[in-house]
C-alpha cells in the first residue's frame, strides 16, 4: 500500500515531464497508474469481503509514537475503488478536455497528487497520518479550483474553499488530539474498539463537535456548504472528480470511520441528523432555481452529501447499508453527469442549460451517457440509483417525516436528472449553437460510469455482498448481511419511488415558474453564509491594514516602545497572577563598600543618560562597567571581574574610535516624547526590579552547580571551576560562542571593507 | 592621539602584557584566568600599540591577519574535540596525556588546554579584527 | 543588599531602555551597553549572592571545605560579557555604515527602506 502511495506521488511529479514528452497521450499513459491501483484493490476484494483487512506500518518518528500506519478494510476499499476507478477515467478524460492546452501537464500533476492524497486519507490507520493527507487534499483542491489563475473569481473561490476546509481541518486536529488523549492511542483500528470508553469520557461532546466541524466543512454541510458551488470555477474534470465523487466525501468517510467510536449516542444522532437533513433540503431547494449546468449539479451534490450525513446520523444497520450503497450510486452518476456537462460546454461554449437544446443529433454519444446517469439519479428502474433508493426508503421506514423529505428531495433529483440528461439534447437547437461530438478520450469515462450505473443494478446482489457489505460492516463495527435487489417485490417503497419520479416529472413541467421563484429567492443570498464569509474575510483584511498602520510605523523607536511595553505588560501580568510579592526573607546585610559601589553605579548610569556629550556619556558607561567588575570581585567571581575590566576599557576605546566618524548628539525629542519614553523605561525597569526581588524567594536548584563543584577536580583536573565549565564540561557551548564571535567580527569587517570597495569604484 | 609618553610607555608595556596574557591562559585551569581573559589581554596589548603608533605598525607587529588568527583559533578549538572520538567517547570529552618534559618530570596536558588556546586565538583575532578595521576607517 | 542590587539593576534597565528610544544612533548603542550590564547583573543576582570564596579549589585540597560562589551563573555571564562586546562592536560598525550610506544619524529619518 505504501508502495502504491509513493508511486502515485511520484507519478504526479513526473506528470508535467510526461506531458512534455508525449503531449498527445499523456492522459492515457498516466491513467495507467490509478488503473494499476484499481487492479490491486480488486485483487484484495475477496479477502476483504471475508472480513479481513490488509495492514502495513512502519515507525516514522519513534520518539513521538508517530507511526506511518495504513490499513485497508471494507470501508476503505469502497472509497479506494471509487478514487482509483474514477481517477483512471478522469485522467484519461483530461487528455481530451485539455487537448492542446499548454498547462495540461500541471493539471495532471495536481489531479494525480490529489488522488494519491485522497487514497492516503482512506487508507490511513493513524490519526495524524490521516490528518496530513486530509490537509493535502484541501491543498490540491485549492490548486485545482484556482487552476485558471488569471481569473479573479477562480482565485477567490479557491481561497474560499481552502480557508473553509483548512479552518475545519484545525478543528478536526483539535478533536483528534482530544480523542487520542481520551483513548490513549492514535491508531484508528484501536480507537474504533474503544467506543464505550470514549463515550463515557467527559470530553466526548467536545470531541464529537470538533470532529463534526472538520467533517462538515470538508463535505460541504450546512452552514459551510457555500464553498462547493463556488468551487465550480475549477476545470470540469476536477469538479467531476474532487467536488462530486471523492474529496467532498472525505468528511463522510471520516464520520463513517469513526461511527463505531463516536456513534450511537443521542448527541451523535441529533447533530448529524439535524445538519444532514438541513443540508439535504437546502441543497435540493437551491438546485431547483439553477440553470447553469455545473451549479445545478453542485447543489444537488450538496444535497446528496446531506443525505449521507443524515443516514449516518440515524445509524441503524439499514441506514448504514443505504448510505454505503448510495455513496457508490452517487459517485457513478454524478461523475458521469459532470463529464457530460463538461463535454457539452467544451463543444458548445455554453454553460446555461436554458440556452441549450437539440444536441441529440450532434452529440448522440453524450446523450446516451447523460440519459443513463440522469435516470440513475432519478432512481428509475433498472438503474443502480434505483437499487440504492429502495434500500434508503426501506431504512427510513420508521421515520415518516424523513420519508416525506426523501420523496420531495428525490423528486428534485429527478428534476436535475432530466434537466441535465434530457433538456440539452431534446427539442429544437437554438440558433447559432454549434456543436460536434466529443473526442474519444472524453467518451470512455462517461460511458463506463454510465453503463456502470446500469450493469451494477443487474448484479446488485453480488455488489451488495462483495462491496457494500464489508463497508457497512466496518461502519457498524458488526457483521451484517446486505441484500440488494433490483426487484424487491411490489411494496409501498416501490410505490413511493414511482411517486417520486412522477412528482419530478411534474416539477420539470413547471420549471419556468420554478426558475422565476429561484431568481427571486437569490436575493436572500446576502443574508446567507457565503455573505457572512465575505464579511468576515474583508473585516480581517481591514483589521490587518488598520493595525499595520498603527503599529508598523517604520520608525525604529516605535518598535522598541511596543516591544518594551508588551514585554513589561506580559511580565507584570504573570507576576500578578503568580500571587505578586511575597515579602523578603533571607536578605544579606548591607556592607559599606557594596553600598558605595551601588550608589556610584546608579549615579554613573543616570549621568550616562543625562549627558549631552558623547565622550562623557561613554566614559560614565565605562564607570558602570567598572562598578560591575567590583561587584564581581566582592561576590567571589575574579574571572568575571578581570574580563569585565578589560572589556569595558576596550568598549570605550572602540566607541571613541568610531566617534571620529560620527556627528555629535544633535537630534532632540520633544519634552512630551521624552516624558512618554521615560515613563515606559521606568515601567520596564521597575518590573525587572520586582522580578529580581521575586527571584530571591525561589529556591534555585543547585544540583548542576554542585555536580560541577564536586567533579571539577576529580574528572577534569581543574581547580578553577568556572574555567572547567567553559572549556570542559560545556565546551561545546563555548565552541558555539566563539563561532558567534567570529561571525560578528567577520560581519563587521566585511561591512567596513564593502564601503571601501565602493569608494574605490567611484574614484 | 599619539604622544611621546604613550609611545615610550607602550614600548615597555607591550612585552610584559603579552607574556602576562599567555600566563593567564596557561594558569586558567587552576586559578583565575583562561582563554577569554588571556585573549583579551593580548588583544589589549596590540590595541594599545595601535593607539600609540598606528594601526599599520600594529598590523606589522602582529604579522598575521587577525582574521586568519580567528580562523586558526576556531580550527584549534574544533580539533581539540577530536581525540576523544578515538577513545570512543563523545566529541569534546576531556582527554589527558602525560607528557615528560625532562627525565623525572611529567606534566598533565589535556585537550581542554588546547581548547582554551583556541579560545585565546579566537578572542584575540576577533578583537583585533574589530579594532583594526575601525581604526583604519577614514 | 539584594534590594540595593535590585535597584541598581532597575536603574540600568531604565537607563538602557530610555537611551534606546532616543533619536541618535550612538545613544542607541550606549543604551544597549547599559542594558547588557543590567542583564548580566540580573543573572548574577538571581543566581544567588554568596560572599564566600571564589569557586576555585585551594592548592592541595580535593573538595571544597565551604560552599563557594555558584560557578554556573559565572560561566554564563563570562560568555555573555564577551558576546555583548562583539554585539556592541557589530552594531557600532553597522550604524557607522548606515550613517555613511544614508547621511543621517537620526533614527526618525531612517523610515524608508530604499535609502
Amino acid at each position: 500500500m505504501f508502495t502504491l502511495l509513493i508511486t502515485c506521488f511520484f507519478a504526479a511529479v513526473l506528470a508535467p515531464w510526461v506531458h512534455r514528452r508525449v503531449p498527445k497521450y499523456a492522459g492515457a499513459l498516466l491513467a495507467l497508474v490509478p488503473a494499476a491501483v484499481f487492479a490491486w484493490l480488486i485483487r484484495q476484494l475477496p479477502m476483504v469481503a471475508h472480513g479481513h483487512s490488509v495492514e502495513q506500518s512502519f515507525q516514522w518518528v519513534e520518539g513521538l509514537g508517530l507511526e506511518f500506519a495504513l490499513r485497508l478494510d471494507g470501508l476503505g476499499l469502497l472509497f479506494a475503488l471509487l478514487i482509483s476507478g474514477i481517477g483512471t477515467l478522469i485522467i484519461f478524460y483530461t487528455q481530451g478536455y485539455f487537448k492542446g492546452h499548454p498547462q495540461q501537464g500541471r493539471f495532471l500533476m495536481y489531479t494525480i497528487a490529489f488522488m494519491a492524497s485522497m487514497l492516503g486519507v482512506v487508507l490511513a490507520n493513524h490519526l495524524l497520518v490521516l490528518f496530513i493527507f486530509w490537509e493535502l487534499t484541501s491543498f490540491t483542491s485549492y490548486l485545482l479550483i484556482g487552476f485558471n489563475h488569471e481569473d479573479e473569481a477562480a482565485r477567490s473561490a479557491a481561497l474560499q474553499a481552502m480557508l473553509v476546509t483548512v479552518l475545519g481541518g484545525l478543528f478536526l486536529l483539535a478533536g483528534m488530539i482530544l480523542m487520542a488523549q481520551a483513548t490513549g492511542t492514535w491508531k484508528l483500528s484501536e480507537i474504533v474498539q474503544r467506543g464505550a470508553e470514549l463515550q463515557a469520557h467527559p470530553h466526548y461532546l467536545p470531541i464529537l463537535i470538533l470532529i463534526c466541524i472538520g467533517a462538515f466543512t470538508k463535505s460541504a454541510q450546512f452552514p459551510f456548504h457555500f464553498w462547493l458551488p463556488n468551487a465550480m470555477h475549477a476545470p470540469t474534470p476536477a469538479s467531476a472528480y474532487l467536488h462530486s465523487s471523492t474529496m467532498v466525501k472525505a468528511g463522510i468517510y471520516l464520520l463513517a470511520r469513526l461511527h463505531p467510536a463516536l456513534g450511537g449516542t443521542g448527541e451523535w444522532g441529533a447533530i448529524l441528523t439535524t445538519i444532514g437533513v438541513a443540508t439535504f433540503l437546502i441543497g435540493a431547494l437551491m438546485a431547483i432555481g439553477q440553470s447553469v449546468l455545473k451549479r445545478l449539479l453542485a447543489y444537488s451534490t450538496v444535497s446528496a452529501l446531506g443525505a449521507m450525513v443524515m443516514l449516518l446520523g440515524i445509524g441503524t444497520s439499514g441506514a448504514i447499508q443505504a448510505m454505503a450503497a448510495f455513496v457508490l450510486a452517487h459517485a457513478l452518476y454524478k461523475a458521469t453527469l459532470f463529464m457530460v456537462a463538461g463535454g457539452i460546454t467544451h463543444e458548445t461554449g455554453e454553460t446555461s442549460v436554458d440556452r441549450l437544446g437539440g444536441l441529440r443529433k450532434a452529440m448522440p454519444f453524450s446523450f446516451t451517457c447523460a440519459m443513463l446517469a440522469g435516470l440513475s439519479m432519478g432512481g428509475v428502474m433498472p438503474f443502480f440509483g434505483f437499487v440504492a433508493k429502495e434500500v434508503w426508503l426501506h431504512a427510513l421506514g420508521d421515520y415518516p417525516l424523513l420519508l416525506l423529505a426523501t420523496v420531495a428531495v428525490g423528486a428534485t433529483y429527478v428534476l436535475v436528472g432530466i434537466t441535465v440528461g434530457w433538456k440539452p439534447f431534446a427539442g429544437q437547437r437554438p440558433d447559432g449553437l454549434h456543436a460536434h461530438a466529443v473526442p474519444i478520450s472524453m467518451r470512455i469515462g462517461p460511458l463506463v460510469l454510465g453503463l456502470g450505473s446500469l450493469f451494477l443494478a443487474f448484479f446488485a446482489g453480488w455488489i451488495g455482498h462483495a462491496i457494500v457489505e464489508p463497508a457497512a460492516a466496518a461502519i457498524a463495527a458488526k457483521d451484517l448481511e446486505v441484500h440488494l435487489h433490483l426487484w424487491a417485490g411490489f411494496n409501498k417503497y416501490l410505490l413511493m419511488g414511482i411517486g417520486t419520479v412522477a412528482i419530478g416529472l411534474a416539477l420539470y413541467r413547471t420549471r419556468p415558474v420554478l426558475l422565476k421563484t429561484g431568481a427571486r429567492l437569490a436575493g436572500f443570498a446576502r443574508f446567507g453564509p457565503d455573505a457572512a464569509y465575505r464579511l468576515i474575510l474583508s473585516s480581517v483584511l481591514k483589521f490587518a491594514a488598520w493595525q499595520t498602520r498603527l503599529l508598523q510605523t517604520g520608525t525604529l523607536r516605535h518598535y522598541i516602545r511596543y516591544a518594551v511595553l508588551t514585554t513589561t505588560a506580559l511580565v507584570a501580568a504573570a507576576f500578578i497572577r503568580a500571587g505578586g510579592f511575597q515579602g523578603l526573607e533571607n536578605l544579606s546585610p548591607i556592607s559599606t563598600r557594596i553600598a558605595l559601589v551601588a550608589v556610584l553605579m546608579i549615579a554613573a548610569a543616570i549621568f550616562t543618560v543625562h549627558s549631552n556629550s558623547r565622550l562623557r556619556s561613554i566614559l560614565s558607561m565605562g564607570l558602570v562597567g567598572y562598578g560591575m567588575a567590583m561587584l564581581f570581585t566582592f561576590f567571589g567571581a575574579p574571572d568575571l571581574a578581570m574580563t569585565q575590566l578589560v572589556i569595558e576599557t576596550l568598549t570605550v576605546i572602540l566607541l571613541a574610535l568610531a566617534f571620529s566618524h560620527l556627528p555629535p548628539f544633535r537630534h532632540g525629542s520633544s519634552m512630551r516624547t521624552r516624558g512618554t519614553d521615560l515613563a515606559i523605561a521606568v515601567g520596564g525597569g521597575v518590573v525587572v526590579m520586582l522580578l529580581v526581588l521575586a527571584a530571591l524567594d525561589v529556591q534555585t536548584p543547585t544540583a548542576v552547580s554542585d555536580y560541577y563543584l564536586e567533579h571539577s577536580y576529580k574528572y577534569a583536573h581543574g581547580r578553577n571551576v568556572v574555567n572547567v565549565i567553559l572549556v570542559d564540561f560545556r565546551a561545546l557551548d563555548t565552541l558555539g560562542e566563539i563561532t558567534v564571535l567570529t561571525i560578528a567580527a567577520l560581519g563587521a569587517s566585511a561591512l567596513l571593507k564593502l564601503r571601501q570597495g565602493k569608494q574605490e569604484d567611484k574614484s | 592621539m599619539t604622544s611621546l609618553i604613550l609611545r615610550t610607555a607602550t614600548r615597555y608595556m607591550f612585552p610584559p602584557l603579552l607574556v602576562f596574557s599567555v600566563y593567564l591562559l596557561l594558569r586558567g585551569h587552576h586559578y583565575p584566568g583562561g582563554g577569554f581573559v588571556g585573549g583579551l589581554f593580548a588583544g589589549s596589548a596590540f590595541t594599545l600599540y595601535a593607539l600609540a603608533f598606528n594601526v599599520e605598525s600594529a598590523r606589522k607587529l602582529l604579522r598575521f591577519d587577525p582574521r586568519d588568527i580567528t580562523a586558526v583559533g576556531l580550527a584549534v578549538a574544533l580539533a581539540s574535540g577530536i581525540p576523544a572520538l578515538f577513545s570512543g567517547y563523545a566529541f569534546m570529552t576531556g582527554t589527558w596525556w602525560k607528557v615528560p618534559i625532562r627525565p623525572g618530570v611529567v606534566i598533565d596536558v589535556g585537550s581542554p588546554l588546547i581548547f582554551d588556546i583556541g579560545v585565546y586565538l579566537v578572542v584575540l583575532g576577533v578583537l583585533l579584527t574589530l579594532v583594526f578595521s575601525l581604526g583604519e576607517e577614514e | 543588599m539584594e534590594v540595593l542590587l535590585a535597584i541598581v539593576i532597575g536603574t540600568l534597565y531604565t537607563g538602557g531602555l530610555y537611551l534606546m528610544m532616543r533619536r541618535n544612533l550612538i545613544q542607541l548603542i550606549i543604551g544597549l551597553g547599559l542594558l547588557s550590564h543590567g542583564a548580566n547583573l540580573l543573572i548574577f543576582t538571581a543566581g544567588g549572592l554568596r560572599q564566600g570564596g571564589a569557586p576555585i579549589l585551594a592548592e592541595g585540597e580535593k573538595m571544597f571545605a565551604t560552599v563557594p560562589a555558584d560557578p554556573l551563573p559565572q560561566a554564563l555571564i563570562l560568555t555573555a560579557i564577551v558576546i555583548s562586546f562583539a554585539v556592541t562592536a557589530f552594531a557600532l560598525v553597522l550604524f557607522l555604515r548606515t550613517y555613511q550610506a544614508v547621511g543621517t544619524d537620526d533614527v526618525d529619518e531612517l523610515k524608508e527602506t530604499d535609502t
